[in-house]
């Protein structure tokens, strides 16, 4: 590494102010939308002076935090059924040759492919359609809400997680699973001791970014939501369309700090958890990384 | 077969036992009509070309593919569909496949652990197989961390722990440099003997097999072409193929005459002794260092020679090789270097000489 050429010169100072740039346009929204969310001015692009007033309305806003428990229900649930859904496609479509695979693989990068709003309004004809055959076959009055959320995130979920889980597997010699088995280990004990620890990095990063990628939704999120229920990101973008306060900044710097202190969480307990290894921790940081941009980049989005 | 595989000389029952097995990959044949027994305690060397089947067919026995057709036997036992993990077989992987998540204990502990075997058992057996590998002191290390000669005794260990019946070998040198590969060579012949246990290996290397083989079965396109001692298969190899892998060696062609005569490819009769039938294309295999070089006018009374002219010669130091040019073939003489001897000059006409048990009639 020190063998590699050194910049000089201008060249030096051209990269170093690229650099810094690259971080200010990173980071500056974020420092703006803090600052701004202890503004005691309606008008949220003015400061009026330091409050916690917005906060305290955050506490205050019964919608609002139900929203936030709705939002984090939906995720956990849709994070853990697509990850085990998706590790079990991305298995079989790397381990196993069977018929209709190529079709069944086609299938699975669909979600990832199809513009949100195609999907979304799939997702509500599908729901409606759905419900009323529930209704006129067994007479169940069923209404979106939770349930239908839920089930539309891990529509899309599963495909990123098999996606991530999958290139893992790739890496991953099957070599190894043969010596488990020439070693006496059943199929499942194989996938246990061998198969799971070794793609384990693959699914936490999966997890991680279906847990975000749940998070964050709006589009598909506001088509399959209903009366019942619904998430933080359609809340907000509700409560812009009555007019922006600080209330919205507060929001977003509560999110931020949330996701903040739970990517350090996970990094502390892949420190300490010391038979995990160094590689399992490089690959935690690798998947966090990814969510924690595309977090920041939609809650600049919300502050504008 | 309805003598249970019964071994005709010892009257034991063979370790494994091939009956007409045939393997297919969709239209391709990667093991063709192979039949084979390997007896109980044998140090049983599979060699060929790569692609020639050998690893399928160890495979096969490990349980890692199952047979398209045929028989496979395992000490009497019919084992053909038997997966992996009922199978009294253990492996060691080409690239050795330790988990890399485990340490070397663990990674040995795993077949034990697997079978449920007693904490304690686990502990002791355990110790004594990385103290027969000679890894004491590197129980604590991940594969990472291990060179490649002792990763490779690390995956000796974990297949020996469990005390197989027979212990299956997949190129086991191949990924070492040559040092080392020479270094456990004899240490794997020692470690088999120490352990009894019937080895199968693979291997491309026919010095590799011809140095720590009891028997040799050598293959090629997926069939077994000659089973035997690394000497039989050496000194009378069945087919140009065999004689041409296993070593150096001249082919000169040729036909059958009689069962004692055999007709060179420049119309000479020379005695050569086959069971071939009349007419049959054959190669008379002679190895270079069985091969005599005189004068055209010295050539002893009770040799066979024919005479060329001399094409070069290549010096090794302890040997030299003559490359001599007949019109019709080309052959390769090696001698020791020795004072003294008959020491021809590039150019010359030269008579390339053999006695008649120097020589084997191969088919062609």
């Amino acid at each position: 590494m020190s063998s590699t050429v050194q910049p000089r010169g201008t060249t030096k100072i051209a990269l170093t102010a690229h650099s810094w740039l690259v971080y200010l346009f990173f980071f500056a929204p974020i420092f703006v939308l803090i600052v701004f969310s202890f503004s005691d001015d309606r008008n949220v692009g003015r400061w009026g002076g330091f409050t916690l007033e917005w906060y305290q309305d955050f506490v205050e806003h019964s919608q609002l935090q139900n929203a936030v428990w709705v939002s984090i229900r939906v995720a956990l649930l849709s994070t853990v059924i697509s990850v085990v859904l998706g590790t079990l496609g991305a298995l079989a479509l790397e381990r196993f040759k069977f018929k209709g695979r190529k079709v069944f693989d086609a299938l699975l990068y669909l979600p990832i492919i199809i513009p949100d709003v195609t999907m979304a309004v799939m997702m509500l004809l599908f729901f409606a359609e759905f419900f009323e055959i529930l209704d006129s076959v067994f007479g169940w009055d069923v209404q979106k809400g939770l349930g239908s959320i839920t089930i539309s995130h891990i529509a899309f979920n599963i495909s990123f997680v098999s996606v991530v889980v999958r290139a893992r597997l790739a890496g991953m010699s099957e070599v190894l699973e043969e010596a488990a088995l020439d070693l006496y280990a059943t199929r499942w004990k194989t996938f246990r001791y061998v198969t799971f620890p070794q793609i384990v990095p693959g699914v936490a990063g999966g997890a991680l970014l279906a847990l975000t990628l749940s998070l964050d939704d709006v589009v598909i999120t506001q088509f399959a939501a209903g009366p019942g229920a619904t998430t933080l990101p359609v809340f907000v973008f509700g409560l812009i369309r009555r007019g922006v306060t600080p209330l919205i900044n507060a929001t977003s710097v509560l999110m931020l700090a949330a996701s903040v202190i739970l990517v350090a969480l996970s990094l502390a307990f892949q420190q300490f958890s010391g038979r995990g290894g160094r590689p399992s921790l490089r690959a935690a940081r690798e998947a966090v990384s990814a969510p924690s941009t595309t977090n920041t980049q939609i809650k600049e989005g919300i502050t504008q | 077969m309805g003598d249970g595989g019964n071994d005709p000389v010892s009257g034991q029952t063979a370790a494994v036992e091939l009956t007409a097995i045939t393997k297919r990959f969709g239209s391709v044949v990667a093991v063709d009509n192979v039949d084979l027994e390997i007896a109980d305690g044998e140090f049983f060397a599979l060699l060929g070309p790569s692609g020639c089947g050998k690893t399928t067919t160890l495979r096969m026995v490990a349980g890692l593919e199952f047979p398209t057709e045929g028989s496979l036997k395992i000490f009497g036992n019919e084992a053909g569909t038997l997966p992996p993990n009922k199978r009294p077989v253990n492996t060691v992987f080409q690239d050795y496949a330790l988990f890399p998540h485990m340490t070397v204990e663990a990674n040995v502990a795993f077949g034990l652990k697997m079978q449920r075997v007693a904490k304690g058992e686990i502990a002791d057996r355990v110790q004594e197989a990385i103290s027969l590998v000679r890894l004491e002191g590197l129980e604590q290390r991940r594969s990472q961390q291990l060179s490649g000669g002792q990763r490779q005794r690390v995956a000796l260990a974990r297949a020996l722990v469990n005390r197989p019946k027979v212990l299956l070998l997949d190129e086991p040198l191949g990924a070492l440099d040559l040092k080392l590969r020479q270094e456990m060579q004899s240490e794997l012949k020692a470690l088999q003997r120490e352990v009894g246990i019937t080895f199968v290996f693979v291997t491309h290397d026919q010095e590799e097999a011809l140095t720590m083989a009891d028997r040799i079965g050598v293959m090629n396109e997926g069939e077994l072409l000659q089973v035997g001692t690394p000497s039989e298969i050496y000194e009378h190899p069945v087919n140009r193929f065999v004689a041409n892998f296993i070593g150096q060696t001249n082919l000169l062609d040729a036909s059958v005459v009689s069962n004692d005569t055999v007709c060179l490819a420049n119309g000479v009769h020379i005695p050569g002794k086959s069971d071939l039938p009349v007419g049959t294309r054959v190669a008379v295999c002679l190895r270079p260092e069985r091969a005599g070089m005189y004068p055209p006018e010295e050539v002893p009374a009770d040799q066979q020679s024919v005479i060329g002219r001399l094409e070069s010669v290549t010096y090794l130091g302890n040997a030299l090789v003559y490359t001599v040019v007949l019109d019709w073939a080309r052959l390769e003489v090696r001698r020791e270097n020795q004072p003294g001897g008959y020491r021809p000059h590039v150019g010359q006409e030269v008579a390339v000489s053999w006695t008649l048990d120097a020589i084997s009639v191969v088919r062609a």
